[in-house]
């Protein structure tokens, strides 16, 4: 595009105070991720296009639907079953032919993730679900990325930008300094289950945008450090200053090591905090009822275990083993608890219903501290 | 002492939008309370806001302190 026509587009914003070339050739240079291509994805994908953001990418694996239209503006009932992100990279191509759309087809998740994350400069959360938003916001963490972040409920939504340093004063805060621990799915209701206003999204998406470019160009303030919340119903707009909380850093995983490891959907599933049990309950159980307790630990992993009786099968071999397991009651343990969440997983996957199935919170590790303490 | 209180989101099912309770010394005592007349609310997870501002560690409360029930949200 040649400079008259640059200057035509993006006029409008050129001559803004404090904008000017050098915003708009920030926009140009800039990189940003959106992940989900849904009710939030639309809008910021929207004005991030027309703005003149150089390269946009869009994560998302669904297809169009018709209960979509409501609110997705970019799509048409023609793309009905198409790709999400397919039909959005063409409608925002067609919109500015001068940036790049990369669209990827795929659901995040934590083996793509920081690939993914680490050729972008700004991280935009438009997803609809818990384990994603934890997902996001630990690989923000990790990789030092500005995150924006949009979520939405019925008329109400929430804004904020994470991870961002807007003065050298404050310590950048994240979503878990907000909420540390995911709640499980079933708690909260999404808004395929509760509803949605479909102007809602297009509202707090087009704040996303507006944070984005604020982030971009240096313009005004953004919303680090601060989550604003809007009703649709009322008009009402707070904004909530957001301090660090301490230990927060411990729940994100510290290296790429440990984010693979994350099960961030088994996380935010009900399951979980049904079936993990505490070292008192742990112990009244194996003294009353006839139990299976199996260490799934590797062989040889120390301390060694011949407090209570066990049976030892290593999570790897765990599913071909299973016909070692007698009672109608199981409870597995590990060194820390992780490792026993998954054999949970796994055992609940072949008994479905049949049997009781727990896990020991803390694993060996806490039940040899509580009995030194008892 | 009269402490207001806003709630957002899906708890306003469970306690309404707004509420007044009268001396509440502080956050630990305020969710103790509103835990014992709402138990639904014990399962709920939210953060706490005291005039504007989140607070992660119990907070004293003063004549007309403006607290706020905030859950989170998942819907994009």
């Amino acid at each position: 595009m040649d400079r008259k026509e640059l200057y035509e587009r993006y006029q409008r914003q050129v001559i803004l105070p404090g904008f000017g070339d050098q915003g708009q050739q920030k926009l140009l240079n800039a990189k940003v991720l959106v992940v989900g291509a849904g009710g939030l994805g639309c809008p910021v994908l929207q004005y991030l296009a027309a703005a003149g953001i150089g390269t946009i990418g869009v994560v998302d694996d669904d297809v169009v639907s018709l209960n979509n239209l409501q609110r997705q503006v970019l799509y048409s009932v023609s793309d009905i079953g198409s790709a999400k992100v397919e039909r959005a990279a063409s409608v925002l191509q067609q919109l500015n032919p001068d940036i790049k759309i990369i669209p990827y087809n795929e659901r995040l998740t934590v083996q793509n993730a920081l690939n993914l994350f680490d050729v972008f400069d700004i991280i935009i959360d438009g997803t609809d679900n818990f384990s994603t938003r934890y997902m996001i916001n630990d690989a923000c963490v990790l990789l030092n990325k500005p995150l924006v972040y949009g979520a939405i409920s019925q008329f109400e939504g929430q804004v904020s930008v994470f991870n961002f340093r807007q003065n050298n004063n404050a310590e950048p805060v994240n979503y878990r300094d907000l909420f540390p621990h995911p709640p499980k799915e079933d708690d909260v209701l999404s808004c395929a289950e509760s509803g949605v206003l479909g102007v809602l999204p297009g509202i707090i998406g087009t704040m996303m945008a507006n944070e984005t470019i604020k982030l971009i160009t240096g313009i005004g303030e953004t919303l680090a450090n601060r989550l604003l919340t809007y009703n649709a119903l009322n008009n009402q707009v707070y904004q909530w200053a957001l301090p660090a909380r301490s230990g927060t850093r411990s729940l994100i995983p510290e290296d790429e090591a440990a984010f693979l490891q994350m099960e961030y959907e088994w996380l935010c599933s009900s399951e979980r905090t049904q079936s993990e049990i505490d070292v008192a309950i742990f112990n009244d159980l194996i003294a009353k009822e006839t139990v299976d307790v199996i260490d799934v630990r590797e062989p040889g992993e120390m301390p060694a275990v011949n407090d209570f009786s066990n049976i030892q099968i290593p999570l790897s071999r765990l599913a071909e083993n299973i016909f070692l397991i007698k009672s109608d009651t199981i409870v597995a343990f590990c060194q820390s608890g992780k490792r026993s969440l998954q054999a949970v997983k796994i055992l609940s996957g072949i008994f479905r219903s049949e049997k009781k199935i727990y896990s020991l919170r803390g694993g060996v590790v806490e039940w040899k501290k509580q009995k030194q303490t008892t | 002492m009269s402490i207001n209180i806003i709630i957002f989101g899906q708890l306003t099912d469970i306690a309404g939008s707004s509420l007044a309770l009268e001396n509440i010394a502080d956050t630990n005592c305020l969710v103790e309370e509103l835990h014992n007349r709402y138990p639904a609310l014990a399962k709920a997870k939210y953060a706490i806001a005291v005039d504007k501002q989140v607070v992660n560690e119990n907070t004293t409360l003063t004549e007309n302190s403006i607290v706020a029930l905030l859950p989170p949200f998942s819907g994009g």
